[in-house]
């Protein structure tokens, strides 16, 4: 029915597009306005995220970016991207990108510099670093590295002799889980996490904000989960939206989750819930275990957090009854109260009660594609690393810790040489890491710091030198191979030319490699062969993955689930699920875990509760034009009671102050909710940025990262304890403000 | 034909995706709107409700923007959609002000604008833009009067309300709760 | 405490935090059709009643200003609209439903008819006028054969353009304040209150001022029949309603609307107009300068405060 000019315009615009929608995949992912000519669309896995959907990238008709769907076979995102991978292109078009490689020209961190060539941007990194190579050796580098470029910097790094190579995403994330997960049962989660979230029958968060954290297999699969009648049991001080969704919600007080985790055992043991051949065939411990939470009473938990002891019980035993398809889920961001690794423990322990892992509706065995490396000669040995800095601590991390490699670039008597050059490559570090004095005295002993992004952040204006990186939607990345319940692969290509001077970070580490006598180790001219080489030797080509972006594999080692009695092998010491830790015994750590009070706030100082908004990823999209127009700065959250005894209203702006007099460089609204308990406040991480060269993301909001300054260092790991700082509030700017 | 949307607030997580999907369909310009998502909490501490919903215009069967339209701008298309002619449209804001829902905006271009169920998507075959991109599928589309349409199905089976029934302007986007 | 936010960050200034999409052009708008309706009515009827004679400026001069009043209110009424260049689609279709189209349409016909009107009489006012055309002037002598037809066309259209004034806002249901019949009569009430207390200032003759002074002194009786009316129908009626008569009972608008439109617009001018006709020497021209502030201010607050009040849910 035709009811306007308008409207027969728009029909007779849609007919020629329903003809080019025959292909079934164009017409089941909305392809409405298929271009004419050119590729229609072109495969990608997103960048906003460490979740990485597949996606494709369309175009209309004048070969402008036009939008980014999902991949209809990506089990990361079903065809469905979250907020930030549609509003993707606003990283695109953001006119506030860095657009040509820079030099320092005045003192480091005043942020002036020189607009240079890129030869002239390699030729300075790559004498510095034969001179350090030269005078101290290549272990004085480091790469902190989140995203894709990491592989190609990687790659440098090693070639060049260093394995300083680290992430924040560990030792500032999910380290401790990690830890504990492979104390328990020999196998960490890694990511995404293999939660059987889609078939569970209950569901358990600690502190664990789905659905705010958009992480996206996982919030589809909560819904899921919700649609088939799913119990979810939510333990947070803040109401959060998971909370809202779930049937129990138990309002904990803060940094007491160990002592309800105990007593939850304690009920699961001693109400015997527990899945008792899955515990007597799979692991070791369970008497140490039992004897060690006796005295682990829900009365006893109850003068700790504040839950009911009924509720402790009801709730344990709603967990036992849908075992095994109950997910006490491990979370993600887990570094709390530096005691962190013992909690996960616990969550494992309990997991391993309730015959959960490896187990439908629990957590299912994750398989990932192999993706070939191109062969290349061997890497230096480095003789040296970070942990030298540490005196023997934190053996037990996996991975390096961020914050550890910026102690070992602080000078220190542990290492005959410290940490003289970084490469930092797509991570905010100053608001990423703990401790803003720490990681700025760090890089001021640093003889070369190379900055390699898309946006102007604020380490950034550290940099010697910033090497302006092409955002994902121009640019060739590393194949994709992502655990899932079935292997896949994904590819991303450039939908359009490099914006500006922008470069790929594959191009950059390949030009800084030829310049330092390192060409061996890139040994192709473009990514596109190194791409179709591994492709190749997987059963496909670069030409098929440009046309069908995600492929799935079948899978080749274990089933997805135990099957039901058949013994299976862990990878722990004693080839067991070790309730009880050998691995933590013989390193001198709590082989049980056990509950330690945590400081709470003095009077007028509420605990610093911090997390996500499912339109932002980090500091990352605080300037991404489309993503600001739907959350342009963060609040801090306060109960309507202390709001009342400051007097606030809601929307007026504030200062924050922590326990060590560190004043917020902005202000904050205020934004007065029942949302959040009384001893603390809550803010998304993220805001507050201080570059003035983002101009829709300065001084909007204020940094939950500055007013981080008291750390808790897990003795397990290294992993950094953010969440025992505690801050006040003032209504008037006091000097004193940290400065960045 | 007549169609409609329901939104299950025990699923939505307010994450704005809806919002995201329908500026980039529809070319919306930065800074409107022509969906947006609200979140009602109610209670005391801890004692508390919280509801999410991704809001946008009803498509009421007695619309009273275009009851209000002096030019027709404002209009029925098939299956109840009510749109808007651009190149009718004087901007004179009765219909803004006329809707209890607030769903209507001044496009920057001068006419007024607002959700249109993607009927260039709906004529296509797919459902709105907003309801492909969920994350949490909490939106469900389709044909009131088909049985067998998603949210036929959907409001069969699920307690649900609409936003202000009692202004009379029988609105056709449902919210599960 | 119930929290209601908008999460996906729409902060539309026409609509957040609450409606603002109409501003100063409208309530004038409506004041200068009310106070154009009020005098055509009133030159029509004393035309019709056979009382030239008596009501002189009210047949002759005062409406000399309608085509003024009318024609500015029409252009604020398009400055009102933000997609100007359409203007004409309102005169492509009828919509009986719309109050902003037969409002258009009535303003279509009372336009030329005060324009009618005033050239009709222009030369009486000033006797050394002359139309550049002589055709003008011809068809002005025509017009003035059919007065009475005229007359009839104005006293009808005043009325429905008195009426309309008040429509356009109660037809919206969307905003509580506004949704009451009474808003028709009230503006009518009004606009003749305000066109009588025109036609008084302009007056040099007492006995006219006198006739309109008790005109006018039944028309805010009336008018403070309606507005207590109003609120007791608010009062007495939905919860909305009640939150949106609560803003005149205690709330934001009460202190404005009862000082300035009620005892300053309608007491104050009203006890004058008793004193006046008691013969106390009062300046004549206070009471109604005061009637017409209370007129403008009165459309300026129930357009702003309308916005104001909305459905909660």
């Amino acid at each position: 029915m035709v009811n306007s000019r308008r409207d027969f315009i728009k029909v007779s615009a849609i007919g020629t597009a329903g003809i080019m929608a025959i292909d079934p995949i164009t017409k089941a992912i909305g392809n409405t306005f298929a271009a004419k000519k050119g590729p229609v669309r072109t495969p990608t896995y997103c960048e906003i995220c460490f979740w990485k959907c597949a996606g494709w990238v369309y175009k209309d008709d004048e070969g402008n970016l036009n939008r980014i769907v999902g991949h209809e076979d990506d089990p990361s995102c079903n065809g469905r991207l979250c907020p930030r991978g549609s509003g993707g292109l606003g990283m695109y078009n953001d006119e506030d990108r860095l657009k040509f490689p820079m030099m320092r020209v005045g003192e480091r961190g005043k942020q002036t510099f020189k607009r240079v060539s890129w030869d002239e941007a390699f030729t300075y990194i790559a004498d510095k670093l034969e001179t350090l190579k030269k005078e101290h050796g290549p272990e004085c580098a480091a790469l902190f590295t989140h995203g894709s470029g990491g592989d190609y910097f990687g790659r440098l790094i090693k070639a060049y002799g260093s394995n300083n190579i680290t992430a924040p995403s560990y030792a500032q994330c999910r380290g401790p889980r990690e830890v504990a997960f492979i104390a328990t049962f020999g196998q960490g989660l890694d990511s995404p996490e293999p939660t059987d979230i889609r078939d569970c029958k209950c569901l358990v968060l600690i502190g664990s904000h789905i659905g705010e954290n958009m992480h996206n297999g996982q919030v589809q699969e909560m819904s899921d989960a919700i649609d088939k009648g799913a119990t979810i049991i939510t333990v947070d001080p803040r109401f959060s939206t998971a909370a809202s969704k779930s049937k129990y919600w138990l309002p904990i007080k803060p940094a007491t989750d160990m002592a309800l985790l105990l007593a939850w055992i304690h009920v699961i043991i001693n109400e015997e819930l527990y899945d008792k051949k899955y515990v007597e065939q799979y692991t070791t411990g369970f008497d140490q275990l039992k004897a060690h939470v006796a005295a682990n009473t829900p009365e006893w938990a109850y003068g700790i957090t504040t839950i009911e002891p009924n509720v402790i019980r009801e709730t344990a035993r709603t967990m036992a009854k849908e075992a095994p398809a109950t997910i006490v889920h491990p979370g993600r961001h887990v570094t709390w109260y530096g005691d962190d690794t013992q909690r996960l423990r616990a969550v494992a322990i309990l997991n391993a009660l309730l015959g959960s892992w490896g187990r439908r509706g629990g957590f299912y065995n994750p398989e990932k594609a192999k993706v070939p490396a191109i062969p290349t000669p061997e890497y230096p040995h480095p003789t040296r690393t970070w942990r030298d800095a540490m005196g023997g601590k934190y053996e037990l991390a996996d991975l390096a810790l961020a914050n550890g490699v910026c102690t070992a670039t602080i000078p220190n008597a542990q290492m005959d040489c410290h940490i003289r050059a970084w490469i930092v490559n797509g991570t905010n570090l100053i608001e990423t890491l703990p401790e803003r004095h720490k990681t700025i005295e760090a890089i001021q002993n640093l003889d070369l710091m190379v900055v390699v992004d898309t946006m102007p952040m604020e380490i950034t204006g550290w940099a010697d030198i910033i090497l302006p990186e092409c955002t994902y939607l121009e640019r060739y990345d590393s194949i994709r191979a992502s655990q899932y319940r079935e292997p896949t692969i994904a590819l991303r290509m450039p939908a359009v030319q490099p914006k500006y001077e922008t470069k790929p970070a594959w191009w950059m580490a390949k030009q800084l490699a030829d310049k330092m006598g390192l060409g061996a180790y890139f040994p192709y001219k473009t990514h596109e062969e190194e791409l179709d080489w591994q492709l190749k030797q997987m059963g496909t080509s670069l030409e098929e993955m440009q046309r069908v972006g995600l492929k799935k594999f079948e899978r080749h080692y274990d089933d997805l689930y135990f099957k039901e009695g058949e013994p299976q092998e862990f990878l722990t010491d004693s080839g067991k699920i070790e309730l009880y830790s050998n691995t933590f015994a013989s390193a001198g750590f709590d082989p049980l875990p056990v509950y330690t009070a945590h400081p709470q706030p003095e009077d007028g100082f509420y605990r610093l509760n911090y997390g996500r908004a499912p339109m932002h990823t980090f500091t990352r999209t605080a300037n991404n034009p489309v993503l600001t127009d739907i959350m342009d700065e963060n609040t801090v959250w306060v109960n309507p009671k202390v709001a009342k005894l400051w007097g606030f209203a809601n929307g007026q702006k504030v200062w924050l102050k922590n326990q060590d007099g560190v004043v917020s460089s902005f202000p904050i609204a205020v934004r007065i909710t029942e949302r959040i308990r009384w001893d603390s406040v809550f803010m998304v991480h993220g805001f507050g940025h201080a570059n003035k060269l983002l101009t829709r993301a300065y001084g909007r909001g204020a940094s939950d990262s500055e007013m981080i300054t008291h750390v808790d260092i897990d003795p397990i790991m290294g992993g950094t304890g953010m969440r025992g700082n505690f801050v006040t509030f003032l209504t008037e700017k006091a000097e004193g403000g940290a400065k960045v | 034909m007549r169609y409609a949307m329901a939104i299950d607030t025990k699923k939505c997580v307010g994450c704005s995706d809806c919002v995201v999907a329908c500026q980039a369909e529809n070319n919306v310009p930065i800074g409107f709107c022509r969906d947006w998502v609200v979140e009602v909490t109610d209670g005391t501490y801890p004692e508390l409700e919280l509801e999410n919903r991704s809001e946008r215009c009803n498509h009421c069967e007695n619309s009273p923007c275009v009851r209000c339209c002096p030019t027709g701008a404002s209009h029925y298309a098939e299956g109840g959609i009510v749109l808007v002619t651009e190149d009718k449209c004087i901007g004179c804001s009765a219909c803004i002000t006329s809707c209890p829902y607030d769903a209507r905006y001044v496009h920057p271009k001068g006419y007024v604008d607002k959700c249109t169920f993607c009927v260039q998507r709906l004529k296509n075959g797919l459902k709105p833009a907003c309801v492909s991109v969920c994350p949490t599928k909490c939106m469900y589309f389709g044909d009131l009067e088909d049985p067998n349409s998603d949210v036929s199905k959907v409001l069969k089976t699920r307690k649900h309300k609409t936003l202000i029934p009692e202004a009379g302007t029988k609105p056709h986007l449902y919210f599960l709760i | 405490m119930r929290e209601e936010i908008i999460v996906s960050g729409r902060m539309n200034e026409l609509i957040d935090p609450h409606l603002q999409v109409w501003n100063w052009e409208i309530p004038a708008y409506l004041f200068l059709g009310g106070l154009a309706a009020g005098i055509l009515f009133f030159a029509g009827l004393m035309t019709l009643q056979g009382k030239e004679k008596e009501f002189e400026t009210t047949i002759k001069r005062a409406p000399l200003f309608t085509p003024l009043m009318l024609g500015i209110g029409l252009l604020f009424l398009f400055l009102d609209l933000k997609h100007k260049l359409y203007f004409w689609q309102l005169y492509t279709t009828i919509k009986l439903e719309s109050p902003m189209s037969w409002g258009a349409w009535t303003l279509l016909i009372i336009m030329p008819v005060s324009v009618a009107w005033a050239g009709m009489y222009i030369k009486t006012i000033f006797s050394n006028f002359k139309w550049p055309y002589p055709n003008i002037a011809e068809a002005f002598e025509w017009i003035s054969k059919q007065k009475t037809i005229l007359a009839w066309i104005m006293v009808i259209t005043s009325v429905i353009l008195g009426i309309y004034t008040g429509i356009l806002l109660s037809a919206f249901n969307a905003r509580p304040l506004w949704n009451t019949s009474i808003l028709g009569p009230l503006f009518l009430t009004s606009g003749l209150s305000t066109g009588a207390a025109f036609i008084m200032i302009l007056s040099k003759d007492e006995h006219e001022r006198h006739a309109l002074a008790r005109i006018d002194l039944l028309l805010i009786a009336i008018e403070l029949f309606l507005i207590i009316h109003m609120f007791m129908g608010f009062r007495a009626s939905t919860q909305v309603q009640i939150e949106a008569a609560n803003m005149f009972l205690g709330g934001t608008y009460t202190a404005i609307f009862w000082t300035f439109v009620v005892v300053l617009g309608l007491v104050l001018p009203a006890a004058l107009e008793i004193m006046s006709l008691k013969k106390l020497k009062v300046p004549y021209y206070i009471a109604p300068a005061l009637v017409l502030m209370g007129g403008l201010i009165l459309r300026f607050i129930m357009v702003y405060a309308g916005q104001m009040s909305r459905w909660l849910y």
